[in-house]
């Protein structure tokens, strides 16, 4: 795979909370000792349930909150350590895309102020006359009327409104693009099309994505590499879409996906227990009460992300082949 | 007779027609998948079934709803009541639009079973702990104790389904009951629903958007596009050969295993809002397929070899 643009290593992140107004504190790790490649020009997924850490570790990438442990480095350098100025000038190089558009667009701001606002904060404002012709280069690139420009938010559908926030964040013309389940509100028609745009400027632009998605059948036809987390640790990364998982966990994911198809029908085993809290984790691996293969050793000994034979990582005890 | 028979069914909202000569059966313990992009009249649909239209202003202005022997849009707002819960029940998409924070989860499935069967406490409380453990929730007893606050999304969404089933009913409604729920706890739910309407012959009516569940779980299909029924039929034919264009876009939609790069194929535009509802075809300018006479004429709703299409060009296999 291509040299990485970015590099996490040893990245963690902790919350704390307290129990009730007057309660202990307590403290959560949401990502915990990650460390990955992205790789330039590709798509690497991560997948995990709600919880699971997966929009920490999208801000972390893009140092939009600040780390516990660990690093991430961009390009060579290493952003954990730059300075506020320094910080905005990479920040040209790595945008976000939100879950929700509703909440993502100032809905007192025109489309055509929304999508200058980049330039603005940048200090890359262009001259009044030509501000118009930008917005309308940003609109055509995501496929909307130039006469979106004068709406506001409110006019506009849950796709439009994503494809308003993609125009932005490709506003600086950054090379990583970090993707918060950026379709998880949409139908899957709509999905579709933002996945044709996203798909479109990887090839035209060589984009970078770190796309975040709870949907592995979406994020194994879109992505180059895939990242299983839960409860704040990665526990597969797989080089190829289309390798077949060999943690119990990223199975239970695929077998949870059905296929538009009546004739593969599935039983679904269904996985015994709930997540645990993650305020008090297991000692061993934190899957072993939901998992079928677990054994005395996953409940006592966490398992580590070693090479896995098959490419790619993994942590599991007892890996299925 | 079909348990429930909907036959050319209008929804008005003020000057609005958010729903226009929808028409479908669902015969006793079938489980029937309705399905379609949001702003189609899937959730108006339910509603026009439960009878909550005056709820948002709405009332039907023409055509039937036949439930077994009862004509529910003729039927007085005391009747329904007698029925709701009892004979048809609902599922929500948030249990949490269901349950009362406040009260035991237990004591609210007793609840139904009190007020429509009659049972005395004791008895409710019974029935309520064993329907918990047909629906696979772990130490029920202690669960029938708990509060909402107490339980996961997909448990509460599980106490919401044994709320449904408490009474016996013959139909159960499901609004996109596992939209709100993680994919692994939305598979296991899907499964608990199916087995469960299996195994007390309740016909089902599954409204979603993902055509994996209703490949999964459904008999039949119904197909929804803008206020009108585009296509019927089951679900086996309905997968390998769509007859309306609008089908065929939304299972183009999903993301299959083997699909090559660039293989996703979105439908372009929006369904339009229920005030700029185009001429003729409503899906004409959204469709790859559509030709000048499916611009100025609505096509009617034809009976074919397994179920119905509104096409123009529906003769014809694809």
């Amino acid at each position: 795979m291509s040299a990485p643009l970015v590099s996490m290593r040893g990245l963690g992140r902790t919350f704390v909370s307290r129990k009730g107004l007057f309660g202990a504190h307590r403290s959560m790790r949401a990502v915990d000792d990650v460390t990955l490649d992205i790789p330039a020009g590709k798509v690497t997924g991560v997948v995990g349930e709600s919880g699971c850490g997966k929009s920490t570790l999208a801000r972390l990438a893009l140092r939009l909150i600040e780390a516990s442990s660990g690093s991430v480095t961009f390009d060579g350098t290493d952003i954990g350590s730059l300075e506020p100025a320094a910080m905005r000038q990479i920040r040209r190089r790595m945008q976000m895309v939100f879950q929700d558009p509703y909440s993502s667009l100032d809905p007192r701001y025109s489309i055509a102020d929304c999508l200058l606002e980049p330039f603005a904060i940048q200090g890359l404002m262009p001259p009044a006359r030509q501000r118009a012709a930008q917005v309308d280069d940003l609109l055509d690139m995501v496929g909307l009327a130039r006469s979106v420009a004068s709406s506001f938010p409110h006019q506009l559908s849950g796709g439009q409104k994503q494809r308003v926030g993609i125009a932005r964040a490709l506003a600086l013309k950054p090379q990583l693009l970090v993707l918060d389940e950026p379709t998880a509100s949409l139908d899957v028609s709509i999905q579709a099309q933002i996945i044709e745009l996203l798909e479109r400027f990887r090839d035209d632009f060589g984009l970078t994505y770190l796309f975040i998605s709870h949907d592995l059948g979406l994020v194994r036809y879109f992505c180059d590499q895939i990242v299983v987390m839960y409860l704040g640790r990665i526990v597969e990364v797989m080089d190829r879409p289309d390798a077949r998982p060999r943690h119990p966990y990223s199975r239970a994911l695929l077998n949870s996906t059905f296929a538009p198809d009546p004739a593969k029908r599935r039983v679904v085993t269904p996985m015994a227990g709930e997540i645990p809290s993650p305020f008090a984790l297991p000692p061993g691996c934190a899957f072993a009460a939901r998992c079928p293969q677990a054994s005395a050793l996953c409940k006592a000994e966490r398992p580590t992300l070693a090479e896995s034979t098959a490419g790619g990582r993994i942590a599991c005890h007892h890996p299925q082949d | 007779m079909a348990l429930l028979d909907l036959s050319d069914v209008t929804v008005s909202i003020g000057a609005l027609t958010p729903l226009d000569r929808i028409a479908f059966s669902i015969e006793a313990g079938e489980i029937i998948g309705v399905v379609g992009e949001s702003g189609s009249g899937k959730s108006l649909t339910a509603m026009a079934v439960m009878g909550l239209l005056p709820l948002i202003g709405g009332r039907i202005t023409s055509g039937a709803v036949r439930f077994a022997d009862v004509e529910l849009n003729r039927l007085p707002e005391r009747d329904y009541r007698a029925l709701r819960g009892r004979r048809i029940a609902l599922i929500s998409q948030n249990p949490m639009t269901s349950l009362d924070p406040i009260r035991r989860v237990g004591e609210q499935i007793d609840q139904v079973s009190m007020m429509h069967l009659g049972l005395g406490t004791e008895q409710a409380r019974l029935r309520s702990v064993d329907m918990m453990r047909q629906l696979r929730i772990p130490e029920a007893d202690v669960v029938h104790g708990n509060y909402p606050h107490q339980l996961s999304g997909g448990m509460k969404q599980r106490i919401v389904i044994a709320m449904a089933l408490a009474a016996d009913p013959e139909l159960i409604v499901a609004d996109e009951p596992t939209t709100a729920l993680d994919v692994t706890i939305q598979a296991q739910i899907i499964q608990i629903m199916v087995e469960m309407a299996r195994r007390k012959n309740v016909a089902l009516m599954l409204i979603t958007h993902d055509m994996g569940v209703v490949a999964q779980a459904c008999d039949r299909v119904v197909v929804l596009y803008a206020g009108r029924v585009a296509e019927t039929g089951s679900v086996e034919r309905i997968f390998a050969a769509p007859r309306h264009p609008y089908t065929k876009s939304l299972i183009g939609c999903i993301p299959v295993e083997g699909l090559p790069p660039g293989g996703l194929k979105g439908i372009d535009g929006v369904v339009p809002g229920v005030a700029n509802y185009p001429t003729g075809c409503r899906f004409h300018p959204r469709c790859s397929l559509a030709q000048d006479r499916c611009k100025i004429e609505a096509p009617l709703l034809r009976a074919l070899d397994e179920g119905a299409a509104a096409c123009h060009l529906a003769g014809d296999p694809p």
